[in-house]
């Protein structure tokens, strides 16, 4: 069910897993918002490096990328991915670069 | 999300005393971890199911149409008079208990209305109120209740608590069939727009784009790329795979997941290096780009309406028959629902085996035959040239996804491709295989991460039988071939068997398969060394 957030004077939409409702809701703001909850402490390059490659990804093809395109493009290990983002590449970089959750027999 | 209690912890707390009272008073309780999300109001409108709205579980209000019993009570005698199944499974249970500890969700749960018999009570305590002389007359004392509000959550939470793997179906002596009870509950359960998201959100995305994890032509045609660049890296071949090719032999369908998630896309690269090699005339399609039905979760309406895509498709491309991949409950719809749905497929011919000539007479009324059975007729003729030593890092025991195995009796084909493509394969005890089978924990829709303590409870059992060949005989693969078991074993392994990996049979084929000029292979599939070449990639680098 859809609940309301607010965070540094932006309202996003978002699931019972904190995921934003819509792409069209990401900005910047966002990232920090998510970066609270996951407990990252700092914002480094790769972690951007991750996220743009996911949202460039997305924009080009609708989905989120299968995880080993996203490793193989980063170059990140799925390891690496685990350490910029603890919650995974999917509830913690997804979530953050304002992605879907994927669905069915995953 | 709830959080997960620690696998020592979560086996502590399976207590299967019954509570003192009488289970019709013992109230429903909505506990995290336990059930999935409400649908979300979109997916249903896409699809035009009713009552589409925001809601969820722990509400008080469900916000339930004012008519709703009516709704619920007219949709069960008119499912009453429709399927005589039901009426007869209403009917006839004789309440002895056979299959009481035969399901996974009881083991694992120890919660009596989980029980097959009990779960089925929940509903038949319903039918006798309002269908049966006896329930109306005698009410409580005859094993009926009203339907109120409480009565509807419980059904929800426990129809959600069943997997439609059948197991406890082979025990009972009547032959009742338990899914197909939780089959009709849920469909009584959409008529009143309370899907579980997880279900919905595959539905929805099925019908608009043909898979059910929403993937568009485009980036279905770039995922398969993607897969040949690996196996190009591997092998130093490249296949070259067609898509919605017209006048193709064979159209081949496996589920969205092997598409886009580990260790699924490993067994992708399995089928189209297979292909490849054998210069099969096949084409994919991205618009039936899936193999599971996640309608058959819902309502037969909804699987009817999305599992032809898959022969519309056959029909447009003028293909001769289909050859299925590695997924579960797709051949069950095609077994035992395709032809009662749609009537035999006669616009296609009854497969034969280009490369062996062998005419599968069985498909003659589904002109679809399974991946591992075509397999498995090419090693029989000596088709394959194998090197089943590339898995020697391999322990390997057998699954037997729940639909396969007890839905068509697929016992023997991926046990004859394992014994060819790995030299140590183990079987797990006699009572959890074959048509026996414990199943994975989180079938029929339910593999969504707000739900895991249920899935690892389901899957105990069926870990456990891992867990006894692993500490016996040192298995370390779990070999299935079922897309939902792909998606769910990995996260069930690492709670209750930690150093159990997960492979479908096509992964091991690949592995094993030797192709025509390929180069001198240093690593498996997934990027590892094969067994004795652990020091050829450092030299190399």
């Amino acid at each position: 069910m859809a609940q309301k957030v607010e965070f540094k004077g932006k309202v996003f939409e978002v699931d019972e897993d904190g995921f934003i409702q819509s792409f069209d809701q990401w900005c910047p703001e966002w990232v920090e918002f998510v970066k609270q909850s996951e407990g990252i402490e700092e914002l480094t390059e790769g972690h951007w490096k991750v996220i743009h490659m996911l949202q460039d990804y997305y924009q080009k093809h609708g989905i989120a990328p299968m995880v080993r395109i996203l490793t193989k493009v980063t170059g990140y290990k799925l390891k690496e991915i685990y350490e910029l983002f603890p919650s995974g590449p999917g509830k913690g970089a997804c979530k953050m670069a304002g992605l879907p959750k994927p669905t069915g027999c995953v | 999300m709830a959080k997960l209690p620690k696998s020592d912890e979560l086996f502590q707390s399976i207590d299967h005393t019954p509570p003192e009272k009488w289970w019709m008073d013992v109230p429903v309780e909505f506990r995290p971890g336990t059930y999935c999300y409400a649908a979300k109001p979109q997916y249903l409108e896409t699809v035009d199911m009713p009552f589409p709205r925001e809601w969820r579980p722990t509400d008080e209000d469900w916000k339930l149409p004012p008519n709703w019993r009516e709704i619920f009570l007219e949709g069960m005698r008119e499912r009453l008079e429709r399927f005589r199944t039901f009426r007869v499974f209403m009917d006839i249970c004789v309440r002895c208990g056979a299959c009481a500890d035969k399901c996974h969700f009881f083991i694992g749960s120890g919660d009596p209305k989980n029980m097959p018999v009990l779960r089925a009570e929940l509903l038949r305590s319903i039918y006798r109120r309002y269908f049966t002389k006896s329930g109306k007359l005698f009410g409580r004392t005859g094993g009926a209740r009203d339907l109120d509000e409480e009565t509807f959550k419980e059904l929800w939470y426990y129809f959600f608590q069943c997997t439609e793997c059948r197991r406890c179906s082979v025990f009972c002596p009547y032959g009742i069939d338990t899914a197909e009870i939780t089959i009709i509950a849920r469909e009584l359960i959409n008529l009143l727009g309370c899907n579980i998201d997880w279900i919905m959100g595959p539905v929805a995305n099925c019908y608009r784009t043909g898979n059910h994890l929403g993937i568009q032509p485009h980036a279905f045609r770039d995922m398969i790329e993607f897969f040949c660049d690996e196996i190009e890296e591997v092998t130093g071949i490249r296949p070259e795979p067609t898509f919605n090719r017209k006048g193709a032999e064979i159209l081949f369908v496996t589920p969205s997941g092997d598409v886009f998630a580990d260790p699924g896309t490993y067994t992708c690269m399995g089928y189209l290096m297979l292909f490849h090699e054998l210069g099969l005339d096949y084409t994919w399609s991205t618009y039936a780009s899936e193999g599971g039905n996640f309608g058959f979760f819902t309502s037969h309406d909804m699987a009817k309406r999305l599992h032809y895509k898959i022969y519309a498709e056959a029909k447009r491309l003028g293909v001769k028959y289909i050859i299925g991949g590695e997924c579960g409950h797709m051949w069950r719809l095609i077994h035992q629902y395709l032809n009662t749905f749609w009537g035999p497929p006669d616009f296609l011919e009854v497969p034969v085996s280009p490369i062996t000539g062998t005419k599968f007479e069985h498909a003659k009324s589904t002109k679809m035959i399974h991946v591992v059975e075509f397999t498995a007729d090419l090693i029989k003729h000596g088709k394959l040239k194998l090197d089943p030593s590339r898995n020697d890092n391999r322990i390997v025991t057998f699954h037997d996804s729940c639909n396969p195995a007890r839905a068509m009796g697929f016992f023997e084909e991926p046990r004859y491709v394992l014994k060819h493509v790995c030299n140590n394969f183990v079987e797990m005890p006699p009572e959890t295989t074959r048509e026996q089978t414990f199943c994975c924990g989180a079938g029929s829709g339910l593999n969504t991460d707000e739900y895991m303590e249920m899935r690892m409870r389901g899957g105990l059992p069926r870990a456990n039988a891992v867990k006894y060949v692993h500490e016996k005989f040192g298995v370390n693969t779990l070999a299935c071939i079922c897309a939902i078991d792909r998606a769910v074993f990995p996260p069930l392994m690492d709670y209750w068997v930690p150093g159990v990996d997960v492979a479908g049979l096509h992964e091991l084929v690949g592995n094993a398969l030797v192709m025509k000029g390929e180069k001198k292979r240093t690593t498996d599939l997934r990027g590892e060394p094969l067994p004795g070449m652990e020091d050829v990639e450092d030299e190399d680098l």
